[in-house]
């Protein structure tokens, strides 16, 4: 189980290095996010040109999905709005299908810095975890919130630590590395909307190891959050609800190729 | 005063219905999103059948004075309207997006019938 100290971010070069010739892909969700896509792109070339980034656009009414392509990046452009949820699973298919090693979740909304994408994978690619959590509150640094977020934020810190018996404090960072196995487990199977929060449960209940290491992120580079006070309740709700449930189903050790459902 | 009997039938019934949904979210059968509704009519009607009092005056409100469980059917009707109307929306949803679906299936046919590999 991971402590939560300010751990140094692990060398660039030594993930790298430790990266070798893995397939690897970045899985960038996005809706209407054309003023931060493309920035989010470069960004993760900056920090390895060998990731292989797959734009999930989640029914964009804006430039995202062609400011994407001209970057090289693949785009899966959803019929219509599915939800993050729907969105990111997409990708997860995407990786699980091409045979990708190890993935990385990245949203196009730019509040994610990819030069600490070492520290998310460093766990995962030495064996450690099979999925790992950039947390923005493992040592408390600065990121500010609405007051219903931070107080949702809280209750599912507390919920999901209790039920996965590991301390989680950010459940619902969308900035996480997955090797195979969680491509796997994800591609089959993915909650909805509001998803981060039942992945971390299902993951660990799946006997996937999970380790969530400190990050810092940033403002929202543009576009607005989804998630509104109202819908805060509503979400927060259908969510406890869904660990609740969750609690009383049985549930099986992912093979390493899973099936689709 | 609502007959006892009419009390444990009404409560027995809710809590089974509330049994039923569990089970149908657990199974994986009912997402959680549409079984909110649901949930919320049964402990509604689970509250209001064990809580007698209450349901008492609740009926003296409306001036229902010689039978109070006949308030336990105007809610459940109720609730059974609101979860319908709820389906309705549901169901014009899914039907604008199963047209999107058709016709982004019909265009990728043709392009791939025809060759094409411009965007």
């Amino acid at each position: 189980m991971a402590e939560l100290a300010a751990v140094p971010a692990p060398p660039r070069d030594a993930v790298l290095a430790q990266l070798g010739e893995l397939k690897r892909i970045a899985i960038v969700p996005a809706l209407n996010e054309e003023g931060s896509v493309g920035r989010v792109i470069d960004e993760i070339h900056a920090f390895d040109p060998g990731f292989d980034i797959v734009v999930v656009d989640d029914g964009s009414t804006d430039r995202t999905a062609g400011i994407a392509a001209d970057r090289g990046a693949h785009v899966l452009r959803l019929p219509f709005n599915l939800g993050i949820g729907g969105a990111v699973q997409t990708g997860y298919r995407f990786a699980f299908e091409r045979g990708y090693d190890v993935a990385v979740q990245v949203d196009g909304d730019g509040q994610h810095d990819a030069a600490q994408l070492p520290t998310i994978l460093e766990p995962v690619l030495t064996g450690q975890a099979d999925l790992c959590v950039g947390s923005r509150f493992a040592h408390g640094s600065g990121y500010q919130s609405s007051f219903m977020r931070r107080l949702g934020i809280k209750v599912f810190a507390m919920v999901v630590s209790a039920v996965v018996g590991q301390k989680v404090t950010d459940t619902t960072s969308g900035f996480r590395a997955v090797n195979r196995k969680g491509i796997a487990l994800f591609a089959a199977d993915y909650p909805h909307d509001y998803p981060e929060v039942e992945a971390t449960v299902m993951s660990v209940k799946h006997k996937l190891r999970l380790h969530e290491v400190p990050v810092e992120m940033r403002e929202r580079a543009s576009g607005a959050s989804s998630i509104t006070a109202l819908r805060s309740v509503y979400y927060m709700t259908k969510v406890l609800l869904a660990i609740f449930v969750g609690l009383f189903r049985r549930y099986a050790v992912p093979p390493e190729e899973g099936h689709h459902r | 005063m609502t007959p006892l009997p009419v009390s444990i039938a009404a409560a027995v019934a809710s809590f089974l219905l509330l049994l039923v949904v569990f089970e149908l979210i657990r199974s994986r059968r009912l997402r959680e999103r549409y079984a909110l509704l649901w949930l919320l009519t049964g402990a509604v009607l689970l509250a209001l059948s064990v809580w007698r009092d209450g349901l008492n005056t609740i009926a003296g409100w409306f001036g229902v004075e010689t039978y109070p469980p006949a308030i336990l059917g105007a809610v459940g009707a109720l609730f059974i309207l609101i979860v319908l109307l709820h389906y309705s929306t549901v169901i014009s949803r899914l039907s604008d997006q199963n047209t999107i679906l058709a016709q982004r299936l019909a265009l990728l046919e043709q392009q791939l019938r025809e060759g094409v590999t411009e965007q």
